[in-house]
C-alpha cells in the first residue's frame, strides 16, 4: 500500500475498525493543548420507551389493532374465496374513478390484496409496539481469515499440487490444461451450430422476386399487388389520389407456409399523389418515373429497425415510422429528412396489366428492411 | 508437511471422536424436541439457525428498498410458476375461440390465444398476470432505487465491491428477463419489440444476420422465437437470478449490513434489532406488505391489456410503441442516434446509427456500474473496510457523478417517450428530439457542477450548525437595541452524526519509492491517479474537530460574532474561493 491516509495522532480510536494505528515513527505529533483531534463518538444515547413500554392501556390498544388487522386479513381471505365462485370472469362492473373492469378480477384482487396486507401490517404493527424495541450491538470482525488460517489454505494447495505431482510434470499439466481448455467447445458448437439455418440470400430478396431457382437467381412474374388482408387485386383507377393501401404480392396469403416471414419483407405501402406534388430535383423525378401515374409503391419495412412504416401524414406527404420516428419524405423518393434511419425506403417500380391492375415491373432493386452487414 | 489443523486428519481421527459428540446430542434434544430436534440431530443445523435467529439487522427506511426488489423477484417467481400451467409458449397457428367476443374467428398463434384465455377465461387468471407484470416493473424499480441508494451511500466500498458487481449483474438481467417476458404473448405490442430485437441483432457488424437467424431459427419471426424466449424466461435467466441473488443475500448476512453513522456506531460493530423476533416479524411483514400492494395493483389497475393490441403481425403496428421503462434508455438512445453514423467501406454495412444504442449500449451501461467501486477506490487510495455509510453530501463528486449518470440515463429515457411528449404537449416531434440530443451531452455536466456545490454547501452548513448550534427561533434583544436569534448548541448525539465523517485527502504524485521502498511504476499512471484523486477530493469541507468549536466558543456567542469566513484556516486544507462564498 503505497499511499496511506492523513494520520490523525492522538484520535487513532478503538473503532474505527481496520484503521492503521498510530504510529510514533513517522514524525511528530503536534498536541492541541489537551483537545482531541477528533470528536469522540459518544455511544448510544439513552434508550426512550414507547407508550406501550409504560402504560398497559397503551400496550393493550396495541394488542387490539394488531387483532383488528389479522381479522382484516381472515375475512378478506374469506371474501377471496365467495368471489371466487361467485363471479363468472367475464362479468363486467362499473367502478368509479377507474371505470368498467372484470368483477372477478376486482373482488379477487381486493380479497387477496387485504388478505396479505392485514398479516403483514400486524405483524409490522406487532414489532413497532409490542416487540422489544431496545437495540442489540453486536461487534463486527475483519472480512479476511486469520494469517494463519490464510496459509495453511495457501499450503493445503500447494502440498496438493505437489502431492499430485503436476509441479513436476509439465507435460501433464499442458495436456490437462489443454483438454480443460477444449470441453467446452463440442457442447457449444452443438448449440450455435444447431440454432439456425445460415440466412444465405434470403435477406436480400423478397416475395416480389418470384420463385426461388438458386442462389439469387428468381423467376419474376409481375406479380399483381393485392390489398392486405382482402388478398383482391387493385385496379389503378380505383386509387384515388390520397389514398393509402397496404399491399402485398398476389400469392403471398395463399402461402401454406411463412406467411409471416414473407410478410415481414414484402409489405409495401401504396400511396397516390398527384404528379406535380413531386419534389422537382432528381429524386422526385425517379419516384415518378417508377410511379404509374403519381402512384408509387414503397416498402413498408422501415431502413432502421424494421418496424413497419405506419403513418402517413397526408398534407406533407411524409411517412412517419411510430417505433423511431425516422421521417421519409415520399415526393422525394423517400428519403429520411429525419430521425434515426440511414437510407430511403426502397421503391417498388409498378405499372399496370392489360386489365388495367396494378403490378411490380421489377422487384425491389435493393435490399428492404433494417440494414445488415453484408447488404452491400 | 504442514501442521495446519486445517489439513485433513486421517479418518481414525474422525471415528475417535464420533463416541464423543453423542451424549451432547441427547441432551440438546430435550431442549430442541420434536420435529426440530429430530432434524439438528441429522443436520446440526440448530447452531447455525441459532446464530441467525440472534443476527442484528440495523434499521433504515431505505434498507427496505432491496427488500421490496428480493419479495417483487419471489412474487414473480411465484405468479410465474402459475401462469406456466395454462401458458402456450409456441407460434404454431391456431383460431381463437374463447370468451374475448372482438377476436372470435381471428387467426393467431397458441401464445397470443392461451394468453388471451389467462385473462378472460380463467378464473383468477387475469389478476396473476396482472400481479405479474406489476411485481415485474416493481422489482427493476426498486432494485434501481436500491442500486442507487447504495451508491450515493458508498455502501459499494471494500468488502461489498464484489456484491455490488453481483447486484450489477442482477440488474442487468431483471431487464433482460423482463424484455423476455413481456415478449411472451406475441400481440402486436410485443411483436414490434421482437423485431426491433431482430433489426439491433441484424446491425452488429460482420455476424449480423447469422445472429439473428441462429436466435431466430431461421427468418423473422419464425417459429422458434417464443419457446426460445420462453425457455429462457422461465428456465435459463431465473434460475442465474436466484443464483445470483442468493450469494447476494448471503454476502450481506457474512458482511453484516452497513449502517447509518450515528452516535454508538462504529466501523466495528452493528447496532439495530435481532432476527428473533424483531426483524422476523417486520421482515416477515414486509413481504406480506409487498404483495398485497402488488396484488391491490393487480385488481385495480390494468396492465399490458394485449387483447386490445391484436396478434402480431408484420405489416400493422400501433402508435405510440413503448418497451416497459427500463428499456427506455436504450430505444430513447435509438431515437437520438441520428441516421448519418450509417455508412459504408467496401460494400459492408456498418449501422452505428444502431448498434451503439443498441447491443452496446445495455450492457455497456451495467459495466460501467459494476467497475465503479473499483475506479473510486484507486483514486482515493483507499483499502480499508467500510461498514459505515457516508452520507451523500459527504463525498460531493461521487454524489455528482451518480446524479449526472441519472441525469443522461433520464435524458435517454426521456427520449424514448419523444412521441408521447410531443402529441401531449402539442410540441414538434423534431424540435423534442434535437433537444434531447443536446441535453444529453449539456444536462449531466450541469447536474454534476450544481449537484457537487449543493453537497459542499450542505457540508458548509453542517459546520456552521456544530460551530454555532441551532437556531432555537427565539429572539433576543441585547442592552444595546441589538436584535439576534439565539443558537443553541447541539448535544453531542446530534452533534456526532454532523462530525464523524473522515473525508480523504487527495493522493500527491509519489516519489520514486513507495512505502515499503519499492520502485513504483512511475510515469502517465501515477499522474492519472493524482489528477483523478484531486478530482475527488481536492474542493472539500472538512468536519469540525474539537478546537475549532472550542475557538468558536471562546470567540463569541452570537452567531454574527462568528461568521463562517472567519472559521479557522484548517476548514479547507485547499479550500476554493467559491467554497468560502457558498459557505457564507
Amino acid at each position: 500500500m503505497s499511499e496511506r491516509h492523513t494520520p490523525s495522532p492522538g484520535s487513532g480510536p478503538a473503532d474505527e475498525f481496520g484503521r492503521d494505528a498510530v504510529r510514533l515513527d513517522e514524525g511528530h505529533i503536534e498536541g492541541t493543548g489537551g483537545l482531541p483531534d477528533r470528536f469522540e463518538n459518544p455511544g448510544l444515547p439513552p434508550h426512550v420507551a414507547r407508550k406501550a413500554d409504560l402504560d398497559e392501556k397503551a400496550a393493550k390498544r396495541a394488542e387490539k389493532q394488531v387483532v383488528g388487522l389479522f381479522t382484516l386479513s381472515i375475512l378478506a381471505t374469506l371474501g377471496f374465496i365467495v368471489a371466487y365462485f361467485a363471479f363468472d370472469p367475464r362479468q363486467q362492473v362499473f367502478v368509479p374513478f377507474i371505470g368498467r373492469m372484470s368483477a372477478s378480477n376486482l373482488t379477487l384482487g381486493l380479497g387477496m390484496g387485504l388478505s396479505l396486507l392485514g398479516i403483514g401490517l400486524g405483524a409490522v404493527h406487532w414489532a413497532k409496539t409490542l416487540m422489544p424495541d431496545e437495540e442489540s450491538v453486536e461487534m463486527r470482525h475483519p472480512m479476511r481469515s486469520e494469517d494463519e488460517a490464510r496459509e495453511g489454505v495457501a499450503a493445503t494447495f500447494l502440498n496438493g499440487a505437489e502431492a499430485s505431482q503436476l509441479t513436476r510434470r509439465p507435460l501433464l499439466k499442458a495436456a490437462a490444461g489443454t483438454a480443460l481448455g477444449l470441453f467446452a467447445v463440442p457442447p457449444l458448437l452443438q448449440v450455435a451450430g444447431s440454432l439456425g439455418p445460415l440466412p444465405h440470400d434470403e435477406l436480400s430478396h423478397t416475395f416480389w422476386d418470384g420463385e426461388k431457382e438458386g442462389e439469387n437467381k428468381y423467376a419474376f412474374t409481375k406479380p399483381r399487388l393485392v390489398r392486405d388482408p382482402e388478398n383482391t387485386p387493385i385496379k389503378a383507377t380505383d386509387v384515388t389520389i390520397g389514398s393509402v393501401y397496404h399491399v402485398l404480392p398476389a400469392g403471398l396469403l395463399d402461402l401454406e407456409h411463412g406467411v409471416l416471414e414473407e410478410k415481414a419483407k414484402a409489405a409495401v405501402l401504396l400511396i397516390r399523389l398527384n404528379p406535380g406534388d413531386f419534389a422537382d430535383n432528381e429524386l422526385g423525378r425517379k419516384a415518378l418515373d417508377w410511379s404509374h401515374e403519381g402512384i408509387v409503391a414503397y416498402s413498408k419495412i422501415c431502413t432502421h429497425v424494421g418496424c413497419p412504416v405506419g403513418l402517413y401524414e397526408q398534407t406533407t406527404h411524409h411517412l412517419l415510422c411510430p417505433c423511431h420516428q425516422s421521417t421519409f419524405d415520399v415526393t422525394q423518393d423517400c428519403k429520411v429528412i429525419f430521425g434515426p434511419a440511414k437510407r430511403a425506403l426502397p421503391q417498388l417500380k409498378i405499372t399496370v396489366d392489360d386489365e388495367g391492375y396494378l403490378i411490380a415491373e421489377q422487384p425491389f432493386k435493393e435490399a428492404v428492411g433494417p440494414s445488415f452487414w453484408e447488404r452491400g | 508437511m504442514t501442521t495446519h489443523t486445517s489439513y485433513p486428519q486421517s479418518a481414525d481421527a474422525l471415528r475417535a471422536s464420533d463416541r464423543t459428540a453423542r451424549p451432547g446430542a441427547t441432551a440438546g434434544q430435550r431442549k430442541l424436541g420434536g420435529v426440530a430436534g429430530w432434524v439438528d440431530d441429522r443436520t446440526g443445523a440448530g447452531k447455525g439457525v441459532g446464530y441467525l435467529m440472534k443476527k442484528v439487522f440495523p434499521d433504515h427506511w431505505s434498507f427496505m428498498l432491496g427488500e421490496v426488489a428480493m419479495y417483487s423477484m419471489i412474487i414473480c417467481l411465484l405468479t410465474g410458476v402459475f401462469l406456466t400451467f395454462w401458458f402456450v409458449p409456441s407460434l404454431g397457428h391456431t383460431v381463437y375461440d374463447g370468451s374475448y367476443a372482438p377476436l372470435k374467428g381471428v387467426g393467431m398463434s397458441e401464445a397470443y390465444a392461451s394468453t388471451l384465455n389467462i385473462s378472460f377465461d380463467i378464473r383468477g387468471g387475469l389478476l396473476i398476470r396482472q400481479i405479474h407484470h406489476w411485481a415485474a416493473l416493481m422489482f427493476v424499480v426498486s432494485l434501481s432505487v436500491h442500486m442507487m441508494r447504495v451508491f450515493f451511500t458508498g455502501a459499494f466500498r471494500k468488502p461489498r465491491e464484489l456484491n455490488w458487481v453481483i447486484g450489477s449483474v442482477l440488474a442487468l438481467l431483471a431487464a433482460v428477463e423482463g424484455f423476455a417476458g413481456y415478449s411472451l404473448p406475441d400481440d402486436l405490442l410485443s411483436g414490434t419489440g421482437i423485431r426491433a430485437m431482430n433489426g439491433f441483432m441484424q446491425s452488429a457488424p460482420v455476424i449480423g444476420s447469422y445472429l439473428t437467424y441462429a436466435v431466430f431459427g431461421g427468418a423473422f419471426p419464425g417459429e422458434a422465437i417464443i419457446p426460445r424466449l420462453y425457455s429462457a424466461h422461465v428456465l435459463l435467466i431465473p434460475a442465474i437470478l436466484i443464483g445470483l441473488f442468493t450469494a447476494h443475500i448471503v454476502l450481506v448476512a457474512v458482511q453484516k449490513h452497513t449502517q447509518f453513522p450515528g452516535p454508538g456506531r462504529t466501523n466495528d460493530n452493528v447496532v439495530g434489532y435481532p432476527v428473533m423476533p424483531v426483524y422476523a416479524a417486520k421482515a416477515g411483514g414486509f413481504f406480506f406488505i409487498v404483495f398485497g400492494i402488488l396484488a391491490l395493483m393487480g385488481a385495480l389497475f390494468q396492465i399490458n391489456a394485449i387483447w386490445a393490441y391484436g396478434p402480431y403481425d408484420p405489416s400493422p403496428v400501433t402508435a405510440g410503441s413503448q418497451p416497459d421503462w427500463y428499456m427506455w434508455f436504450t430505444d430513447g438512445a435509438l431515437r437520438l442516434l441520428p441516421g448519418w453514423l450509417e455508412f459504408e467501406t467496401f460494400g459492408f454495412t456498418w449501422s452505428m446509427n444502431i448498434f451503439p444504442g443498441s447491443l452496446l449500449l445495455l450492457p455497456l451501461v451495467y459495466v460501467l456500474l459494476a467497475i465503479y467501486p473499483f475506479v473510486e477506490a484507486w483514486a482515493t487510495g483507499d483499502k480499508r473496510e467500510h461498514h459505515l455509510l457516508d452520507r451523500p453530501r459527504n463525498n460531493p463528486t461521487r454524489t455528482a457523478i451518480g446524479a449526472a449518470a441519472i441525469a443522461a440515463y433520464t435524458v435517454l429515457a426521456l427520449a424514448c417517450t419523444n412521441d408521447i411528449i410531443a402529441i401531449k404537449l402539442h410540441m414538434s416531434i423534431n424540435d423534442i428530439t434535437i433537444a434531447l440530443r443536446i441535453l444529453l451531452f449539456v444536462l449531466p455536466p450541469i447536474v454534476f457542477w450544481v449537484t457537487k456545490r449543493i453537497c459542499l454547501a450542505l457540508q458548509a452548513y453542517d459546520r456552521d450548525t456544530v460551530l454555532h448550534g441551532r437556531e432555537s427561533g427565539r429572539l433576543v434583544r441585547t442592552a444595546e437595541g441589538r436584535f439576534f436569534e439565539a443558537h443553541e448548541p447541539l448535544d453531542e448525539y446530534t452533534r456526532w452524526k454532523l462530525v464523524q465523517q473522515e473525508i480523504p485527502q487527495p493522493l500527491e504524485l509519489e516519489s520514486g519509492v513507495d512505502a515499503n521502498g519499492v520502485r513504483s511504476p512511475k510515469g502517465k499512471h501515477a499522474a492519472l491517479r493524482s489528477r483523478l484523486s484531486n478530482f475527488y477530493y481536492r474542493d472539500r469541507v472538512d468536519a469540525v474537530t474539537p478546537s475549532e468549536l472550542e475557538a468558536a466558543h471562546h470567540d463569541g456567542h452570537g452567531h454574527e460574532a462568528i461568521e463562517p469566513h472567519d472559521a479557522p484556516a484548517s476548514v479547507g486544507t485547499s479550500a476554493h474561493a467559491t467554497e468560502d462564498d457558498m459557505r457564507s
